[in-house]
């Protein structure tokens, strides 16, 4: 293999075939893909800093706004980390109305990555279905919240909005028509040959490189590794209620396909339990606006994966350090892996398979160059350094001083 | 294993009217707990601007006009249109309105201020 036979090709930050800029370059020989290069970093918004300026009711807005699809994810996932350093205990019909919630984005995202899969691949009349089916959770969300997307339904202590029985009564009657629809989506799945057959053995990712890569959420439980935080770590009401956590043992994106199109099927069960057991009870608990000093990591499920926040109070209003890791950060080197020795063809569903979100990952980036030469010198030193180094380019000032000199003794 | 999965789908889907609807002459209701442009009663206001200091993005003002009388100025343009304003304000002297046809060609007209004496003047004077 020569070197001259490779081809680096970059692709992106602004490309046609990426929906948000980031970079790639990829070393080819032929078609195949021999290296890979991702360059984050694109997209920085210096949410982390400008949440340190923010008093936490504010912050919580602005966390809020780090992912447009999965914005319940990090505005709950943040405002759990707040709670525990404020030692709040949540009433339980909030809890349930955030699990309620989560699990509506959880559908909508799945559904949207659906058809943005099948985009990928060329198979539009996918998309077009989908996203019309995504349409009623969409409802279903701005009938309970308001909105269509960035929610605002947390608070500190709680949720803002209570659900009535007549929302109770819709939800259950979409949430029929979605299930219907799912089962057809999981059909379309597992038996379109074409759909098989474009997605089997690409973007392969065993079990021992998901362990070794740290996957997080389907990318991961596609290849057999049962981790999911509602289960292993429990938050809001999951500790309540019953689900399973899907794996399959593809390690493909057949498998993501599949885990999600599941994942689907046990929303629907998640939120019929919420609605069936939703206790009775206030929305929210008083918070006072200072915060005690304290520190606390948030852990939540995230339709893409494990979402961490970290949250450091010192004591005022305002935080003193959030540190959030969103999962496609955890799930990005694996693409790396996956596309090694395929081809060319198959960067866009294996890139888009892992349901990349890299607005979100670039707040987390930061370079910390270690110092080459981090010697002390004081300022004398430094004066001294720089004459010689003037005078060895040839700037002298020593017969211009004496001169001067005589000139003074004269007068 | 089938090809063509879909074709039923697509085959049916010819014959049923469409799944969206024709902006601008149809306009959808919006959900219960819209939260669009926000509305102010002067009267209610005791200028504690409480909502001033909880607004995510300085999009609100509190200004005191007289004695015990008080007039707001938003920013639509800065506004995210969360409404965390309407549930700080103790007063409910604010309120989010269903209004969500908001786009202007002039800047100017996106500054919104109510006035504390809404006959000497205009709400929306731009």
């Amino acid at each position: 293999m020569h070197n001259s036979d490779r081809f680096k090709i970059p692709l992106g930050p602004q490309h046609p075939a990426l929906k948000e800029p980031e970079g790639f370059s990829i070393a080819l020989m032929g078609e195949k893909i021999m290296g890979l290069d991702i360059r984050l970093g694109y997209n920085h918004r210096g949410i982390e800093k400008a949440c340190e300026e923010r008093n936490y009711l504010q912050a919580l807005y602005l966390v809020e706004r780090v992912c447009g699809i999965c914005s319940h994810a990090h505005a709950t996932c943040f405002i759990q980390a707040v709670e525990e350093i404020a030692g709040v205990q949540l009433p339980r019909r909030a809890q349930y109305i955030r699990t309620l919630i989560a699990e509506l984005e959880r559908i909508h995202s799945h559904l949207l990555w659906l058809g943005v899969a099948g985009h990928e691949i060329g198979f539009d009349t996918l998309l077009m279905y989908t996203w019309r089916d995504r349409e009623i959770v969409m409802d279903l969300l701005a009938l309970v919240t308001g909105n269509r997307v960035n929610y605002g339904m947390n608070t500190i202590g709680g949720v803002r909005r209570d659900i009535s029985p007549e929302d109770i009564a819709e939800i259950l009657k979409g949430v029929d028509i979605l299930e219907e629809r799912t089962k057809y989506y999981i059909e379309v799945a597992t038996q379109e040959t074409s759909i098989i057959q474009r997605l089997s053995g690409v973007g392969v990712l065993t079990k021992e490189e998901v362990l070794r890569l740290d996957a997080v959420g389907p990318t991961g439980r596609a290849s057999g590794v049962s981790r999911d935080v509602r289960r292993d770590d429990p938050y809001a009401a999951y500790g309540e209620i019953k689900f399973n956590v899907i794996t399959d043992d593809h390690c493909d994106v057949y498998g993501r396909t599949v885990v999600r199109v599941k994942e689907l099927m046990e929303s629907y069960s998640i939120i019929r339990q919420c609605l069936k057991n939703l206790p009775e009870g206030p929305l929210t608990v008083k918070v006072p606006r200072k915060i005690p000093a304290g520190e606390a990591i948030s852990r939540y499920e995230a339709p893409r994966g494990e979402d961490v926040h970290y949250v450091k109070s010192n004591g005022g209003e305002k935080p003193e350090r959030v540190k959030i890791r969103a999962p496609t950060l955890a799930n990005i080197q694996a693409v790396k892996q996956m596309l090694k020795d395929r081809y060319l063809a198959d960067m866009p569903i294996v890139v888009a398979a892992i349901d990349p979100c890299f607005s979100c990952t670039d707040r987390v980036i930061s370079i910390a160059e270690p110092k080459k030469d981090n010697r002390v010198i004081s300022w004398e030193t430094l004066r001294n350094y720089g004459i010689d180094w003037y005078t060895a380019h040839g700037i002298d000032f020593t017969e211009l001083n004496n001169k001067f000199r005589k000139k003074l003794e004269r007068v | 294993m089938r090809v063509g999965k879909m074709l039923h789908e697509v085959l049916r889907s010819l014959f049923q009217k469409p799944a969206t609807n024709l902006y601008p002459a149809e306009k959808l209701d919006m959900p219960k707990n819209f939260r669009g442009k926000l509305f102010f009663h002067p009267e209610k206001c005791i200028g504690c601007k409480l909502c001033m200091k909880d607004c995510p993005s300085d999009a609100i003002t509190i200004n005191k006009v007289g004695e015990k009388q008080f007039e707001a100025v938003f920013d639509l343009s800065k506004c995210l249109y969360c409404a965390q304003c309407v549930d700080s304000c103790p007063k409910k002297a604010l309120e989010a309105t269903k209004d969500v046809e908001l786009a202007q060609l002039d800047i100017k007209k996106l500054k919104v201020v109510f006035r504390a004496n809404p006959e000497s003047s205009d709400k929306n004077p731009a």
